[in-house]
């Protein structure tokens, strides 16, 4: 386990040169720059929206709620981007080009290769997950006079999310090749997405059928699972009217994940990691 | 030179563990039977080459000895240990036939990383040595983007060596080499042989094999078809004798037949300029042995 810090090194390396971290800086200055724009412009419209009162609702803290609810997405979405790109290719990928085996044949073995691309891919996109999340909520407290009700366990569970579609695309990449696998995780990112629509809708329509199969497929792809609960804390303590008006929002897809959220996403994530350093110990290169 | 058939090698009356030893090997892809049962062994300090045609196995083999692939059946050790353990990767080197290194790696930094992960404690002196060793001494700071083919392929010679293996695994490593390439490379595994490094060559240059390996194994469709030492497997061809008329040739006769032809003929009035005592070539034994299958 002492060549997993080379390893870790080695593959940080790969993705500065291949200028994946200078594609996602510039992705993610565009994204800020929008929603300062957005941020700055909808709290200002927010201000002069007349009928607030009247029916109850504090438009400050529906507009500033789902901005950062909205912000939260992108973030999970483009921590995603970044813990895909560093992992899609790690097995299949690099085999076929030549550059896994020169490694795997020394004696550092190949579970430790696995933890090693993990752990980078991880912590490079778990930490920018949580400096996107910080730099949106600056941005949201600098616009507006909302501040969420939760700030730390939903950047953490944002980070947990992408550390967790990190995991699977590591996974892919034993079976499928680096394009295959970017495909396949997208879409399974995608399902995870929809699941949450679904919920929304479910819960607009009041159908216990729609909300449940959200729920359970939000819990079978627990990244949405825990997005959903980040998503539930930053409004936890909003009740009245501007809670059932955040709940026709991108709120409705909130849902409180309960206490056993956190033990299942670690199993889950230990699940996944261990089916990879299986098939990955059997595959033949 | 040690040879042996058993699980051992006998070398002045002590028994020493072959390099590698493979027994009854055997792999299958589905319904594909890509090894069927092949014997071979690389002793210590032994070059072996081993030939076949096209999709005959012999990546598969050497795949198998580095632990990249299991085997469906029989074994493959290195110094007595599982191939694929901790202890025999920790014992060898290799060489891909398709391989490649980060681009933006110097030759140094490339073999840094592989000193870091074969934990060898050889610092920069192994690394100059190694590199030297190559001939490229010179390249040591330059970019794997900004090598030639064939100095990749030095550069992956250099760390198949990195961590001073005892056995050598290389896959077609002279196919991307000049001739001042290839030359470098047969110095240099003659010198890996006089240092007790056991080499398994897998190659399709029949005369680099023919030059430089100690033995010789040919396998077709995942057996083996031939084996030995490159002169043993030659087989006499016959005698040429060049007379006043034209060659003339005696197919079924041996060098030692070749004098008493001579005075035969010059006791028949023939002039004779010239007697050849023709062998087969490892070219000769490898299409004989492949019967012409370039699949």
């Amino acid at each position: 386990m002492s060549a997993i810090p080379t390893l870790i090194g080695y593959a940080l390396r790969e993705a500065v040169r291949r200028k994946v971290f200078v594609v996602v800086v510039l992705l993610t200055i565009l994204f800020l720059a929008l929603y300062w724009l957005g941020a700055t412009k909808a709290f200002e419209e927010a201000r002069s929206f007349s009928g607030a009162t009247d029916s109850g609702v504090d438009v400050e803290t529906l507009t500033g709620a789902t901005l950062f609810g909205l912000s939260m997405f992108a973030t999970l979405f483009l921590g995603t981007v970044l813990g895909v790109f560093l992992t899609l290719g790690s097995v299949r990928g690099d085999a076929e080009r030549g550059l896994l085996q020169p490694l795997v044949v020394r004696p550092v073995g190949r579970v430790a290769f696995l933890v090693a691309r993990f752990l980078g891919a991880a912590a490079v996109s778990g930490l920018y997950a949580i400096a996107v999340f910080a730099g949106a909520l600056a941005i949201t407290v600098a616009a507006g006079p909302w501040r969420p009700d939760s700030v730390v366990a939903p950047a953490l569970e944002l980070a947990a999310g992408v550390g967790i579609v990190t995991a699977i695309s590591l996974l892919g990449s034993v079976f499928l090749s680096a394009t295959a696998n970017g495909i396949a995780i997208f879409m399974v990112f995608g399902a995870g997405l929809v699941s949450g629509l679904l919920g929304q809708i479910g819960e607009a329509l009041d159908s216990p059928t729609l909300v449940s199969v959200a729920r359970a497929t939000s819990w079978l792809l627990p990244f949405e699972a825990l997005y959903q609960d980040g998503l539930h804390r930053i409004t936890e303590d909003t009740r009245g009217f501007t809670e059932i008006a955040l709940q026709l929002g991108p709120f409705g897809g909130a849902q409180a994940g309960g206490s056993s959220l956190l033990a299942w996403s670690l199993a889950y994530l230990a699940l996944v990691l261990g089916i990879a350093a299986l098939a990955f110990g059997r595959s033949d290169l | 030179m040690p040879t042996g058939l058993g699980g051992a090698v006998h070398t002045l009356g002590r028994v020493a563990a072959a390099a590698l030893a493979v027994r009854a090997l055997e792999k299958r892809y589905g319904r594909i039977q890509a090894l069927r049962g092949i014997d071979l062994e690389v002793g210590e300090g032994e070059l072996v080459g081993l030939l076949g045609p096209n999709g005959a196995g012999k990546s598969t083999l050497v795949k198998i000895a580095c632990g990249l692939i299991r085997p469906s059946g029989g074994s493959a050790t290195i110094l007595d240990r599982p191939a694929g353990s901790p202890a025999a990767r920790a014992a060898l080197g290799y060489l891909a036939e398709l391989f490649r290194f980060p681009g933006w790696y110097s030759a140094d930094e490339v073999l840094s990383l592989h000193q870091k992960l074969a934990g060898s404690s050889g610092g920069e002196g192994e690394r100059a040595e190694l590199l030297e060793l190559v001939g490229l001494g010179d390249a040591r700071a330059r970019r794997v983007e900004a090598m030639s083919k064939g100095m990749q392929q030095r550069l992956g010679l250099a760390q198949a060596l990195v961590g001073s293996p005892r056995l050598l695994l290389l896959d077609e490593p002279t196919s991307a080499l000049d001739p001042v390439g290839r030359r470098i490379v047969r110095r240099l595994l003659e010198e890996l042989r006089g240092r007790g490094i056991g080499v398994l060559l897998n190659s399709h240059l029949l005369s680099e094999v023919e030059r430089v390996c100690d033995r010789v194994v040919i396998i077709q469709r995942g057996e083996v078809v031939a084996a030995g030492r490159p002169e043993e497997l030659s087989r006499p061809r016959g005698v040429e004798i060049e007379l006043a008329g034209g060659v003339r040739s005696f197919p079924d006769a041996s060098r030692e037949d070749a004098p008493a032809l001579v005075a035969r003929l010059v006791g028949e009035g023939e002039r004779v300029y010239g007697v050849r005592a023709l062998a087969a070539t490892l070219e000769d034994v490898y299409l004989q042995a492949v019967e012409g299958d370039t699949s």
